[in-house]
Order: C-alpha cells, then structure tokens, then sequence
C-alpha cells in the first residue's frame, strides 16, 4: 500500500463531501486506490449484500458444475418412479418422468443465469455507449434515443418480447439478443444524464483546455465517474432479465425442451397446482426467488458504497 | 393549465400515430394472416386472399386504410372468431379495469399505511420487517406467486379439508350457476393478490422515503415547534407533501396495468386486456394485435398525461406553462 496514513486522514472527508472532482487533482494513483478502498469498505459494511454475493457467487458455482456434481445424469428417466416428493435419494422429488429435480434444477439454473448475466453485459456496453454519446454530443443522436426509447415505454415490454420471440425464435442465443435489445435503453438514459449533469464541470474543462480528444475526456473522465450508476444499473437489469426470462418461458416464448430453464420448469409443473405433485411447483421458483432477492441486494449495497454522502 | 393539457394531448397524437404505425408494421411483418391457405390445391388462393384483405399493397397504403377505418370506429374482425374487436376490446377492458380498480384500491391503502409507519418509526423492528418484505415482494416473481397462492389458498385447502369447492375461486371472475354477494370477492381474492405484491412493494418503499424526506424537512419542524400534536404534524403537514410524488408514481404505474396484467390474467383465466392479448398472439389474430396495441399505448399515455397534470395540481410551486 503506498497510501500514507497522514494523506489517507486527510483524503477521506473531502472524498466524502465531493469525490469527483478531488479524484482529478490528486495524486492519480493514491487516489484511485483510496477511492476504491472506500468503496470496498462501504460495501463490506452493507451485510446483506456481502451475504447476497456469496449466496449467489455458490449458486453460480453449483449450476455451472452440474456436469460433476448433479447427483444424477443430465435428463436421466426413471419411470418407474413416478412423480415423488423430495426424499434422501430426490432432495427435490422428481417429475412425472421421473427426472430428479435437483439435476433439473441446476441444468436449468445455467440457461436462467446464462440469460440474465449475459443481457446484463450486453445491454450495459451497448446502453453505457449509446448514452454516453447521446450525453456528450447532445445532438441528433441524443434526440433520437430519447424518442425511440418513449416509443417504447408505451407498450408493455412483455408484448413486444412475445411478438419478437415470434418472429425471430426461441434459442437462447435468439432471447439474449432480444432481451439485451430493448434492455439497453434504460441504462443508456441513466448514462446520459449522468454525463449531461457532470460534463460542465471544471474538472471536464481541464481536460479539454489541455487538449484531450472527445474520446479521452469520455472514456477516461467521464465513464469512471459514472461508474456507480452504471454498474447498479446493471445489477438491475440482472434480476429484470431472470424475471423477464422466467415469465416469457412459463408464457411458453421462452426456450422449449429439451432446454430448460427455472421458468420452463414452473411451466410444465403449473398443471400440478393442487395435486399431489405440487412439490414440483416450490423448489424453481424458489431458485428464482433467491437469486433475484440476492441479485437486488448486490444492487443496493453497490449504491451505498457508490454514493458519497452514503453514511453506513 | 388548460392550454397545457391541450398542448400536451396534441403532441401524445404523433407519439401514437409513430407508435401505432411501427406496431402496424411490426405485426403484420410476423404473422402471415394467409398462412393457412399455403396448403391450398388452389394456387391463386393466397394471392386472392392477399388482395382481398389488402396485403398486396405499400404498407404505408396498409396503415392509412387500417388508420381511417380505425378511426371510425371499424377495428376489423378477429381471425379466430370472427367477431369484431371493437366489442371484444371493450369487453376486455371492463374486466381489467374491474381488477386494475380493486388492485389499486387495496395497493394504495396498504402502501400508504406501510410507508407512513415505517417512516414515523424509523429502524423499529416493524420498519426492518416491512423492508424485508418489501425487498421479497420485488424480487418475487408474479407468475409463481400466483401459483403458491392457489396451492395454499384455494387449491390446497380444497383438497386438505375436502371442501366441494375451494375457499377462494381461482377461474375467471364470476361463476357461472351460482351468483350471490359473495361470489364475485371470492373470485378476486386470489388474482388481486397476485396482481398488488409487487406493486404494495415498490410503493411503500417509494412513501416510506418521500415520508422521511418530509419528517426531516424544516416545515415540519416549526410545525412540531409551534406545539402541534404529532398526529396533526405527521398527518397534516408531513403526510400531505409526501403523498405529492407518490401520487405521480401511481398515476404512471396504473398506465401500465392496463396492457400489463398478462401474467394474472392467465393463470386466473380472466377474459381481459392481458388475457387477449396472449391468446391473439398464439393464434396470430393480427387485428386484434394492433388494435390492443394501440389501445393500451393510448391508457399508458393518458395516465402520463395525469400524472403531470395531478404533480402541478397538487404542488402549487410547479407551474404547468
């Protein structure tokens, strides 16, 4: 650690107060790590969300090693069984096909976090470029995103999903892309007001005076002071995509078998509400449940240890 | 104010036009009304149909035909039926708005309730208890909380205590023998349910902040100085300013309910706007589509309109110009 404990002492209230523009004139280095130390440390006094992300950090382990820790082959028949409830041998019971649901779960939990990561990633590339460009420039570009994005606030996403699922199919690859599609105007509005509230600062003039080019101020000015925000924002758009996912697959738009995910496996159980096979019903919505209430907490640690004035 | 509003709906006409037309465009580029004639033995089959409903030609030429007829009042006629959409539309509608009124009565009552108590006892247990809710009200996914409820709400118990019919009806809104008072709440119960979790959730938390940003504001302050009860403090000074932005929030979520209860209204089977909706688009009842679109795209821009204009009634420092 280069910091010293004297310059930390002294950093650290006027970080508080007024982050931004302090990051600038101060040493590069030292100031980026007690940034980011703040940060770390806001983050870790947030306990749900230390706890939501080695939940979900577990969850994303299990499902993605299914391949050696399911405790049954992948899609393995058992038909003698018939639909049971959990017991030692099925902590989940299995389905009327007799396919334990434990290894159901956990196949189905890739395609589910698969979609929902991947939409986050893309949508926050696309929206963190497009919104940074409509912010800086303000020009055409600006009042074109504006517009096409309250075309379509007006319609129910879910309905334009269904049309496009529709028209395009329903793989996975296919939903990620249409997911991401209309998932990343939400995050490039948030990107660029953002930069539309920080770009007249003094700190943006600097830069400019002393020659840098549109593209260094943006990237090295103006995205690393929106990263909070962006970086919430994605967590969001995580949890919104698992549960757009989920919904669009018990409508049945979403991946058809033999691929499964949480949502189609809710489909399939929906007939069984009231039987004696109910069991099948708890345990995928539960998963979605979890993941989703971890996925909101990450999100809301996040914005504590992002927001300056945050006094945890 | 007046000329705002006009103002306002004159823009919202071009912002629908563009929206119905992409819808248009949209819509008819996915589904293939002639679809089922490509098995005919006849070979000009399709081609007839296509002039016959107009296919043939721009769909500029398309939209304008479909728009003048839209306009007055000849939405077409559905694929599936036959019947026209204009009354399957209204028909729709009354059914939603049925549940949207409910929904939004029960939503409001508890969420105001919640968030003025949590704000007034700020991290009480109380306060801890309805944030975790909260927190597991949004991240709920509503299909399966639809589901859970009619496993142990109606379904369940049915079944447990071995009733002749559940406690609580989970198929449409009314049944079809028998009729009596208590027949119609029994039947909104479970779909109200499912329909306020989430909206309970979001607006609570929304009241419970608003609430304490008023707690804390000078005004209350002096009004607590000058010696007025707490009840007066909280209910007629705090309360009132905070409801001013949940108000806008409301006004704006309820335009969405209107094309947005598809979830509920599936699982429930009630004949409404979301209902419609998912059944058209399996069969690729293309009039009926668009006509929906528009209509809901239309609510969702009425109700934006309502929360400006209710956000400058309320709060006379907003001046609507």
């Amino acid at each position: 650690m280069t910091t010293l404990p004297n310059r930390e002492l002294l950093d650290v209230p006027t970080e508080e107060n007024e982050p931004l523009p302090r990051a600038e004139f101060a040493d590069e280095e030292t100031a980026v790590q007690s940034q980011w130390r703040l940060f770390w440390r806001r983050f870790f006094r947030h306990r749900m969300a230390v706890i939501s992300t080695v939940v979900l950090l577990l969850l994303i382990f299990v499902c993605f090693s299914a391949s050696w820790l399911a405790p049954y082959p992948k899609n393995h028949q058992n038909l003698t069984l018939g639909a049971v409830g959990p017991s030692t041998h099925h902590w989940f019971g299995v389905d009327d096909l007799g396919r334990d649901q434990v290894t159901e779960m956990m196949y189905a939990g890739q395609i589910s976090l698969k979609i929902g990561l991947a939409v986050a990633v893309i949508s926050t590339l696309v929206g963190t470029l497009f919104g940074a460009l409509a912010g800086y420039f303000s020009d055409w570009t600006d009042q074109v995103l504006m517009r096409v994005t309250d075309l379509f606030l007006i319609v129910p996403a879910i309905a334009i999903l269904a049309i496009a699922i529709k028209k395009f199919g329903n793989s996975a690859t296919t939903i990620i892309l249409i997911l991401a599609g209309l998932g990343w105007m939400y995050i490039a509005r948030v990107v660029r007001s953002q930069i539309l509230s920080i770009k007249e600062k003094e700190f943006v003039e600097a830069a400019r005076a002393s020659g840098a080019s549109n593209t260094r101020i943006i990237v090295r000015h103006l995205l690393p002071n929106t990263i909070g925000p962006i970086l919430v924002n994605a967590t969001l758009a995580i949890a919104a995509a698992i549960i757009t996912e989920s919904t669009l697959s018990f409508l049945g738009f979403g991946v058809q078998p033999p691929t499964t995910s949480w949502g189609r496996m809710l489909a399939d159980a929906e007939g069984y509400v009231g039987t004696a096979k109910a069991h099948l019903l708890y345990f995928p919505g539960l998963a979605l449940l979890i993941t989703v209430l971890c996925v909101n907490f990450i999100g809301d640690g996040l914005r504590d240890a992002f927001d300056p004035q945050s006094v945890r | 104010m007046f000329s705002y509003v006009a103002r306002r709906m004159a823009y919202s006409i071009p912002v629908l036009l563009i929206a119905s037309f992409l819808l248009f465009g949209f819509v008819r580029a996915t589904f293939d009304p002639t679809a089922r004639l490509r098995a005919s033995r006849d070979p000009h089959a399709v081609e007839r149909e296509r002039a016959r409903l107009g296919l043939d030609k721009p769909l500029v030429i398309q939209y304008k035909d479909w728009l003048v007829k839209f306009v007055h009042g000849d939405w077409g006629q559905s694929s599936r039926s036959h019947e026209r959409v204009y009354p399957m539309i209204k028909r729709a509608l009354w059914n939603t708005i049925q549940l949207i009124f409910w929904g939004i009565l029960i939503s409001a009552l508890l969420a105001i309730g919640i968030g003025i108590f949590s704000a007034v006892r700020q991290y009480s247990l109380a306060d801890y208890a309805f944030t975790g809710a909260s927190f597991v009200g949004l991240a709920m996914p509503p299909f399966w909380f639809g589901l859970i409820a009619i496993q142990f709400l109606a379904a369940g118990p049915k079944n447990w205590l071995h009733l002749a019919d559940p406690p609580l009806f989970f198929v449409g809104l009314h049944s079809v023998t028998s009729t009596g008072i208590l027949d119609y709440p029994r039947h909104l119960v479970l779909p109200v349910l499912t329909l306020t979790v989430q909206i309970i959730a979001s607006w609570s938390r929304y009241e419970r902040a608003s609430m304490l940003d008023a707690v804390n504001a000078d005004y209350v302050r002096a009004a607590r100085a000058k010696g007025l009860s707490p009840r007066q403090v909280i209910f007629k000074h705090a309360f009132r300013n905070a409801l001013i932005p949940l108000v806008t929030v409301m006004a704006l979520d309820i335009g969405l309910l209107f094309g947005g209860l598809i979830i509920t209204e599936t699982i429930f089977s009630i004949p409404g706007m979301g209902k419609l909706f998912f059944d058209s688009l399996l069969q690729g009842d293309t009039n009926v589509l668009v006509a929906w679109t528009v209509i809901v795209a239309a609510f969702v821009i009425l109700f934006n309109l309502l929360a400006d204009v209710a956000y400058g009634a309320l709060d006379p420092r907003i001046r609507l110009a």
